[in-house]
């Protein structure tokens, strides 16, 4: 199979944040940054599919500016084959207009699949997969927790609000990968040498005017200080006349 | 200003809660800015006509039905192209649907299909002149966006819980339109749903959430968090990664930054330490409450109220006394 997978890199989730001077971005300093879980299960997921359905090829991309670069070796470290970098200056809050750069790139790749997380840590908007989807005109599965390719056909299990859902599609597709599906895989150290060998092609992205910005970022107010109302048992009476007279939601 | 097209979610045919929610986050916006219409769009097997008393009653003026025994499910490609549709004939300003299952699915394919800028998970939305202006919480709510988008017309995704389910009745005009698409010819086709539970209340939708972590040491234990559910009447039933990790409870339940993110009128964490993951899912629920025997536990910081304890104990205790309660009205 022919897969692409789509990339974010995106600041441990652990990290506290502050905003940088700017007043509309986070200050980077000091944050480590990787591939975001959820794309790194679909960069596991691709691999699995490839190992099993041999002769195949999974290539990487990733939307962003050269710090993005680290992010495709770590890919390729993983065991993709190849990496491209669409480049731009910075990165964008316009989901749109990465999905038409990824999708004007994709188009003639010819990818049976191309897989995204289901969201990133970050933004956790979950645009950019489903809208290439529309723009390749393909079939699109999001929130995959399960997912299983025979005979040029797919199956997913998608978890929704108190239901599963099971679906079939036709290739190619978009998948978007939810947590659970698979444990990503730690680079082996024959795997980080060759990832300094494969092909990491760099092509400027065509974002045009972004039409999404950024006019700020702040920190959410703190939630007042919690009181504890007692110890054991012995509490309960006084937590349920705050919950009925205080709280009102008894 | 022009006005706004809603996208009201069903689910077998009946209206969700945040339908409610998006139809009064559109109607309040309209009223904030001069007046317009609220346009309410339901793709149902049957029956919408049904729903225009409960959209009018939370302010949509104009109902619009599109039937098809194929809109039993959610027909994602059909329902994308009939709200594309619809939002293409012009007059709207703005396309909202919830950040739901379905609305996460669906913001995206209408903004592409319209060439629109598109937001998701949306807390705030003004107008400010040609632009639009919404806050979007970040980096696991640990951080809130201010986006503009600029464009004739917008898609948003409205966080479910985020707007408040308002009454503002009028009697909406029902409209009847054709799908835009045809619903059973679908490239990904829905083979089977498998309920969570019958009549079991969704993470979503619950007003009252009572949600257990590793402090509970066993699954048997989980029937505990059950009963003081049961008793509240009005609750579902949640728990921390760690727990659906152990597979004491199905994914589907898990709260956090990669489940599930609650906001409930009440929130009972049991057993719960409080991990920052954990925060993520449920810090902007209204009240917190939180028992657990380590009084150092970083959930207290959160929590309302706190009781320091065993949850063995403490929780039949607090069971019991709900019940009574509850009983006494």
């Amino acid at each position: 199979m022919k897969i692409a997978v789509c990339l974010k890199r995106t600041p441990d989730s652990e990290s506290r944040f502050r905003i940088a001077g700017s007043g509309s971005a986070i200050d980077e300093t000091g944050l480590k940054f990787d591939i975001d879980d959820f794309a790194s299960y679909a960069v596991e997921v691709a691999l699995q599919i490839n190992e099993k359905q041999a002769p195949g090829e999974t290539v990487a991309f990733a939307v962003g500016p050269d710090a993005v670069q680290e992010t495709l070796r770590k890919a390729m470290s993983m065991g993709v084959d190849r990496a491209v970098q669409l480049k731009t200056d910075a990165p964008t809050y316009d989901g749109l207009a990465i999905a038409k750069a990824l999708a004007a790139e994709l188009k003639a790749g010819g990818f049976d699949l191309v897989f995204f997380g289901k969201h990133a840590f970050d933004t956790s908007g979950g645009i950019v997969g489903t809208a290439t989807a529309e723009l390749l005109g393909v079939a699109c599965v999001t929130s995959a927790s399960k997912l299983e390719i025979a005979s040029g056909k797919g199956t997913a299990r998608r978890e929704l609000e108190g239901v599963a859902e099971i679906v079939e599609f036709s290739l190619p597709a978009v998948v978007t990968i939810d947590e659970g599906i698979a444990r990503p895989r730690y680079p082996s150290l024959k795997g980080i040498m060759a990832a300094k060998k494969k092909p990491l092609e760099t092509k400027p992205a065509q974002l045009g005017q972004p039409r999404v910005t950024v006019k700020g970022m702040s920190l959410p107010p703190d939630r007042p200080p919690g009181r504890i109302v007692g110890e054991g048992v012995a509490a309960v009476p006084e937590l349920v006349r705050l919950l009925r007279s205080e709280a009102k939601v008894l | 200003m022009p006005n706004i097209l809603v996208f009201a979610e069903t689910r077998g045919g009946a209206l969700r809660k945040v339908a409610f929610e998006t139809v009064s986050a559109a109607r309040a916006l309209v009223d904030a800015n001069g007046g317009g219409q609220v346009h309410a769009l339901c793709a149902v097997p049957s029956g919408g006509a049904g729903l225009a008393e409960q959209l009018g009653k939370h302010g949509a003026d104009v109902v619009l039905t599109a039937e098809n025994p194929g809109f039993a499910n959610y027909a994602r490609e059909a329902v994308a192209a009939t709200v594309a549709a619809r939002a293409k004939s012009g007059g709207y300003r703005a396309v909202l649907v919830s950040f739901s299952a379905q609305g996460r699915d669906l913001a995206p394919r209408l903004a592409a299909k319209l060439d629109a800028p598109v937001a998701a998970d949306v807390t705030e939305i003004r107008i400010a002149g040609d632009s639009v202006v919404v806050k979007h919480p970040v980096y696991a709510n640990k951080v809130i966006a201010t986006l503009q988008l600029d464009g004739p017309l917008v898609v948003l995704s409205t966080r479910p819980g985020a707007f408040p389910v308002t009454e503002t009745p009028r009697t909406a005009t029902v409209e009847s339109l054709a799908p835009a698409s045809d619903p059973s010819a679908e490239k990904v086709v829905v083979k089977e749903m498998q309920e969570g539970g019958k009549g079991k209340i969704d993470l979503g939708e619950a007003p009252v959430i009572v949600a257990g972590g590793r402090g509970l040491k066993a699954p048997e234990n989980f029937k505990l968090v059950e009963d003081l559910a049961a008793a509240f009447g009005n609750a579902a039933v949640g728990a921390t990664r760690a727990v659906t990790d152990e597979g004491w409870r199905p994914h589907s339940d898990q709260i956090g930054q990669t489940g599930r993110q609650v906001s409930p009128q009440l929130y009972v964490a049991v057993g719960i330490s409080g991990a920052i993951q954990h925060l993520a899912g449920m810090r902007s629920s209204k009240t917190i409450v939180a028992i657990n025997k380590d009084k150092e536990a970083p959930i207290f910081k959160v929590a309302d109220y706190g009781i320091v304890g065993d949850v063995l104990e403490v929780v039949p205790a607090l069971t019991q006394a709900v019940r009574e309660a509850k009983a006494s009205g």
